[in-house]
């Protein structure tokens, strides 16, 4: 996997995972991927319906000891 | 323009007056879909937040401007950052203090009735989340029935009327909501009271619920009086109170009855609920004002925001009481079973004290509407 970059949102609270990784994919190119790890429970599944909503693609995503780590290809 | 925050309470309050408002909510859409809060003067809007973050211009055209507009979301900076936005567009709007986690957590105190020889009986309405609890009290003590986690609600209603509580009682190991009872048992050094089918893999001390064995609140003669009425749970009791209130727990419900399914197999209980609902209730006095331990949905709250109705008005107008074949009611209960709640098997063994997440993961498997009936 392409790994373009990658956006530490740990300890963030809803909704500055999903401002953040939206403020970075936005500086990327379509098809390269974006690394995002997060602490917050809610961002998983706020991640997964805004990278739906913007057009983007959910490739993988894992929890291990608390902190959630998502990979977004930018469409 | 102004920006000011509504708590649980404040919007529970307008739930139970049917006072009109508009909720944005800017959960995600699953989320919306799966919970959110009603009433008959609410009107809804849903937006996700991220589809938000480019400004608001565009909704403000959908946003009413001849009631209240509450912003709202899981755990509430979300709907700050939106609430914001609208205000700086020249709204006026609100937000709710602590989002769906408070609304879920919220515990509303009505008193149903006075009690025959003093004393009286209290609902509490977890109005998020379609839970009821209840406090009966006389002379300086309280009984506590199916109590919610949110255990200082309850201690502290027990030292504002400056009684003791001596009682705690569940009508059966819950799977929708985690049990509070026992930590308030523990807390006042009171008794702990479960029924024993449904106690059989618990890890602590309790005293057995059986029939024949009154529990009395105070000195006079307010009895708590188990009927054993399995069919939710094989443990699943009763309890008439003071000879006038039957606390029907999650068998019985104002517009549904309870679902056989949630800690065994909805085949093997579905007989035990038939035979309390159409044979032990039909024995009792139709003159008993059933308090049930849920609600479904708003329609079920009387005018003062109470959950009650005589057990004679049930047995005229309630569905799941009027199925005269046996055949019928099988395939009613067995087939209409809703989606089974968010993580009811975790909490199950919460509540057996087999696992003890601490209060964030509590929060997380409370999460969602009550799924604990049929229609």
């Amino acid at each position: 996997m392409n790994i373009a970059k990658v956006l530490d949102a740990k300890g963030l609270a809803c909704p500055m995972p999903v401002v953040r990784a939206r403020k970075t994919i936005k500086e990327m190119e379509a098809g390269e991927v974006l690394e995002i790890q997060t602490t917050d429970k809610g961002s998983v599944a706020d991640l997964s319906a805004w990278a739906k909503s913007g057009g983007h693609e959910m490739i993988d995503q894992k929890e291990e000891a608390g902190v959630f780590t998502f990979w977004i290809k930018k469409g | 323009m102004a920006v000011t925050p509504l708590t649980a309470g404040d919007i529970a309050k307008k739930v139970i007056r049917k006072e009109p408002f508009f909720i944005l909510d800017v959960r995600n859409e699953d989320a919306f879909k799966d919970w959110k809060i009603e009433g008959e003067s609410v009107q809804h809007l849903n937006i996700p937040y991220f589809d938000l973050l480019d400004g608001v211009e565009h909704i403000l055209e959908q946003l009413p401007t001849d009631r209240p507009v509450v912003v709202v979301c899981a755990k509430e900076g979300s709907s700050i950052m939106v609430a914001d936005m609208l205000s700086e567009e020249g709204r006026d709007v609100h937000y709710l203090k602590g989002g769906m986690k408070a609304w879920s957590e919220h515990l509303e105190p009505v008193k149903v009735g006075d009690l025959k020889e003093g004393g009286a009986i209290y609902q509490f309405v977890r109005i998020g989340k379609g839970c009821l609890s209840y406090m009966i009290v006389s002379e300086g003590e309280a009984a506590i029935v199916d109590a919610t986690r949110m255990t200082d609600v309850f201690t502290s209603f027990a030292d504002e009327l400056g009684v003791k509580i001596t009682n705690v009682l569940d009508t059966h190991l819950h799977a929708d909501h985690i049990s509070g009872g026992r930590q308030i048992a523990e807390q006042a050094g009171g008794t702990y009271w479960l029924p024993p089918k449904d106690a059989a893999e618990v890890t602590f001390a309790y005293e057995p619920l059986e029939e024949g064995r009154v529990i009395t609140v105070g000195k006079s003669k307010i009895d708590i009086q188990p009927i054993y009425s399995p069919g939710h749970t094989i443990g699943s009791t009763s309890f008439i109170v003071d000879g006038a209130y039957l606390l029907s727990g999650d068998i019985l419900f104002i517009d549904s009855i309870g679902r056989p399914d949630l800690a065994g197999l909805a085949e093997d209980w579905v007989g035990d609920l038939r035979v309390t609902l159409y044979e032990r209730y039909r024995a009792l006095a139709e003159e008993l004002i059933v308090l049930p331990a849920h609600f479904m949905i708003i329609e079920e709250l009387n005018e003062d925001g109470s959950v009650s109705e005589k057990l004679g008005t049930l047995f005229a107008k309630n569905h799941g009481l009027n199925i005269a074949d046996e055949k019928e009611f099988r395939k009613l209960v067995t087939d209409n079973l809703p989606p089974q709640p968010n993580a009811y098997q975790e909490i199950r063994q919460t509540n057996m004290g087999k696992i003890t997440p601490d209060i964030d993961a509590q929060r997380e498997m409370e999460i969602g509407p009550n799924r604990c009936a049929v229609r």
